[in-house]
């Protein structure tokens, strides 16, 4: 394993802003690995420090395969993280809306531009993101349709779920989007949790990630057969709106089966405890998302089910 | 009149709602109506001033109006109540949620009801105020798509300058193209600086709105003959300065300011060293239309922008 400074910018009164990445093998630029986007992506950034982890013992025990570099960069925001900031410190812009970035531009548009510059040249990405909205996600890849997504790759981590979206005007400025259309295939794998660590969830997306590299004779793992994902288009995903704002009461979990009609949750009023509305199923399905802040608003989707087949 | 345009219930004992005042004769008018739209970004509040001088130069004589002028001060109520720049509690910049949708979350809804709202309208004005960290020259920027329908109009709004820029896909979810494209003719203007009221340019563009009124038979008192504004519509019209390196920057031009080609427009400084980091000189000749006013720079942070053009003799 080589460590090594990828992009830094000297700071007047901090330590130097820079990104660190974590290069294994040589070669071939095979795949690169990107943790936090966000200065709150604890859990993008502890499960690809586990991905560090599980690399080197592959590296010690002699089975990372012949002409395959692998780059793992933890973390594109470490001054934000540093500080509980979600944006960047001094102007709240993000990074994962400024690529493919502007080497001349602005300061989170250099970054974008000076990560962008090495990562772009890897046949794979992979992306540990998060939402933007405070909830709990089955495990699943997350691809937008540029007309070069690779579904087929896509089902070679085994997570339960493939899942497409159409990608909206803003889309695309983010890393996921400018990836794939500077032809790397590209996949944002979605854990349980962003602001706090599941362990589980990351152990089982190491996994993930070993099995596909392994799929892609990047590493030598063992490769039993693959779990079958289900590809499913972001739109059929089913959302569960309340009408009301309030205080979620959830009666239900990620990864739940649920019957229709079936009581997901409910909504209080945070002030005299009175029930103002009652969440249900409506389809038989599985719980996909679920919205985990003890406030939600009206309209939001604070459920979402992946409906039977 | 003040209307409510949306509304929704907030979790804690309260409901947000975003309004809008209606000026109109007794009689209805003309039919035409122009809107003027501020407050999406809940940091930039020259466009308050702009929005309480039109309503009151209505009110002072309100036998002079024959059409409907619909004021929105506060798109993003919670935003301009917590010196929040995007919407509170969803992170968001609002800019990028239009259109909006009726299904979507609460604030695609509100997006929606505010474009619902805004349609049909003669002509909106979104007037928004740069950031807390730069001063702009009171300025109207058009998207290259809209150019033929809107220069025009700009031309006729009193401001110093009409940037016409390229199209941008990012830029689909602002409020202005969600307008322009269903045919509602919508100017962005841009100017002063951020969490500020500079009273000179909001008596500027309100006599600029009052020209376009009276364009449109909405207004028949006397209007002032609007400014010629500069027009950049190449790229290369426009010179940015970014900052080289970390540090404090110090201004040493102001903006509307006439600079040349190598004249020292900052410096960048070193508090610890009393150094002088780096000079920053005018790659070009031209207007000083954007000048930073927040000290603190990182690498790459926008000092100045200057359009490029012969400067008149002293």
């Amino acid at each position: 394993m080589r460590e090594e400074i990828i992009y830094s910018i000297a700071s007047l009164y901090r330590d130097d802003f820079r990104i660190r990445g974590y290069r294994f093998g040589s070669g071939h630029k095979s795949l690169c690995i990107v943790g936090g986007v966000r200065g709150n992506e604890y859990q993008q950034i502890f499960t690809c420090s586990q991905v560090v982890q599980a690399l080197k013992q592959a590296e010690a025990e002699g089975k990372l395969c012949p002409d395959h570099e692998i780059l793992v960069i933890p973390t594109l925001n470490p001054s934000s993280m540093n500080i509980g900031k979600r944006f960047w410190p001094t102007d709240n812009t993000d990074i994962n809306r400024m690529f493919p970035g502007y080497d001349l531009g602005e300061t989170t548009q250099r970054i974008a531009a000076g990560v962008f510059q090495e990562i772009s040249q890897y046949d794979m990405g992979i992306q540990f993101a998060s939402f933007y909205m405070p909830g709990q996600f089955s495990a699943h890849v997350r691809m937008m349709k540029t007309g070069f997504e690779n579904v087929d790759k896509a089902r070679q981590f085994g997570l339960p779920y493939v899942v497409l979206r159409n990608p909206k005007p803003y889309d695309t400025t983010t890393l996921n989007y400018n990836w794939q259309i500077w032809e790397t295939d590209a996949y944002s794998l979605y854990t349980t949790v962003t602001t706090r660590l599941d362990e589980h969830s990351a152990g089982e997306m190491v996994k993930c990630v070993l099995r596909f590299m392994a799929a892609n004779g990047i590493i030598d793992h063992p490769l039993d057969a693959i779990p079958v994902s289900r590809v499913i288009r972001d739109e059929e995903l089913l959302s569960v709106r309340p009408h009301s704002s309030g205080l979620l009461r959830p009666c239900t979990r990620v990864d739940a089966h649920v019957c229709k009609g079936e009581e997901l949750a409910w909504l209080q009023n945070p002030c005299d405890g009175e029930r103002l509305e009652t969440l249900t199923a409506p389809a038989d399905g599985t719980v996909f998302f679920l919205h985990d802040d003890p406030l939600v608003y009206a309209a939001t989707a604070a459920i979402k089910l992946i409906p039977d087949i | 009149m003040i209307q409510t345009v949306a509304s929704v219930s907030l979790p804690v004992d309260e409901t947000l709602a975003i309004k809008k005042s209606r000026f109109c004769p007794p009689d209805g008018g003309n039919g035409k109506r122009i809107c003027i739209v501020t407050g999406i970004h809940g940091d930039e509040l020259e466009g308050q001033y702009v929005c309480w001088e039109t309503a009151r130069r209505i009110r002072e004589h309100p036998e002079l109006l024959h059409g409907t002028v619909d004021i929105y001060p506060a798109m993003n109520p919670l935003g301009i109540d917590s010196i929040t720049r995007g919407i509170p509690g969803f992170d968001l910049d609002m800019n990028r949620t239009f259109p909006g949708s009726a299904d979507g979350s609460m604030t695609e809804y509100l997006a929606q009801k505010i474009v619902e709202d805004l349609l049909g309208a003669d002509l909106c004005l979104d007037i928004h105020a740069s950031n807390i960290y730069l001063t702009e020259l009171p300025q109207i920027r058009i998207n290259e798509l809209h150019r033929d329908r809107l220069v025009p109009l700009a031309k006729r709004a009193n401001v110093d300058f009409i940037w016409v820029h390229g199209a941008n896909t990012v830029l689909e979810s602002t409020l202005a193209y969600s307008l322009n494209s269903r045919g509602v003719p919508t100017l962005v203007v841009e100017m002063g600086v951020g969490m500020r009221l500079t009273v000179e340019y909001g008596q500027q563009l309100t006599d600029g709105i009052f020209t376009l009124m009276h364009d449109m038979g909405i207004w028949s008192g006397e209007v002032p003959a609007p400014r010629d504004p500069i027009i950049s519509e190449a790229p290369e019209d426009v010179a940015y300065l970014n900052s080289p390196c970390s540090g404090i920057f110090l201004k040493k031009r102001e903006h509307c300011a006439f600079v040349h080609a190598g004249e020292e427009i900052g410096s960048i400084l070193n508090p610890f060293l009393g150094e002088e980091t780096a000079s920053i000189l005018a790659p070009e000749t031209g207007l000083l239309f954007t000048i930073r006013e927040y000290p603190v720079v990182d690498e790459g942070s926008l000092l100045a922008r200057i359009i490029k053009m012969e400067v008149p003799e002293a």
